[in-house]
């Protein structure tokens, strides 16, 4: 992977509708119970996971080799049942720690107007073929 | 403020049904062969799967509070055996509310050991 890819922003995933049960399915998938109203607080990585997967595709990279080393969210609202949202993914940082790409992203998450729903910071490992 | 501590209870099944919701469907969270291909002792939790339950364990303690911002790093997989489960504990310590947010510092534990680095959530209590 070369420095290049720093700055660089892939294009905005296909727009994701929030349903209810797919914010249930994730609730009850750790264990918690839904009623209906916001989503679980980790529940924009669903958005986040679907720019991460476009970018591997991009960049071939396989998902296998990845490991999450760092997770941020930032939220100016929760997301709720009937959002329409999508995220841009861009790449923030790149270096190289012992035969790994240690790959640092931002992912902004926008509802159907275009306002700003989460941003997000991921750390992604990338493990050579020698680790 | 201590907060009463959480202990939840990961199984193979659980990752399954996560790898569904989340679409993360990473083989190193199903598949011991490919987990060990990677250098992981075997089939590991998704990190998000032990951030979710963070998060589960700060809605138990603040019901109903908006999250303003949630963080940390994955420090130590969870391995998850593959007959019966592996215990999480989540405790936290409630700092006193600045401006109407309140931050907890996190502490989340597998077998004694930390799991998540400096895991930190701000919300917003009502």
């Amino acid at each position: 992977m070369d420095q290049s890819l720093v700055g660089r922003a892939f294009p905005p995933t296909a727009p994701y509708a929030v349903t209810e049960d797919n914010v249930r399915a994730f609730a009850e998938a750790t264990g918690a119970s839904y009623d209906g109203g916001p989503a679980p607080a980790t529940f924009p990585i669903v958005l986040a996971f679907g720019a991460m997967n476009a970018f591997l595709e991009a960049e071939q990279l396989d998902l296998y080799r990845i490991v999450h080393g760092e997770q941020r969210f930032a939220y100016e609202r929760p997301v709720v049942p009937g959002d329409v949202l999508t995220a841009t993914l861009s790449v923030a940082s790149l270096r190289q720690i012992a035969g790994n790409d240690i790959i640092g992203t931002t992912s902004q998450i926008t509802d159907a107007d275009g306002a700003l729903v989460c941003s997000t910071s991921a750390t992604l490992v990338h493990r050579g073929p020698e680790s | 403020m201590s907060l009463q501590p959480r202990t939840y209870t990961v199984t193979r099944a659980d990752l399954v049904a996560y790898a569904e919701a989340s679409g993360d469907h990473n083989p190193i969270h199903q598949d011991d062969e490919v987990a060990r291909s990677v250098g992981l002792p075997g089939v590991i939790a998704h990190g998000m799967y032990t951030m979710a339950l963070a998060a589960r364990a700060v809605a138990d303690w603040f019901p109903g509070a908006e999250v303003v911002s949630l963080g940390c790093k994955f420090t130590a997989p969870v391995v998850v055996p593959v007959e019966g489960g592996i215990d999480v504990e989540v405790a936290g310590e409630a700092k006193d509310p600045v401006d109407g947010l309140t931050t907890i510092a996190l502490t989340v534990t597998c077998e004694g050991q930390k799991v998540l680095g400096m895991p930190k959530a701000v919300v917003r209590a009502r």
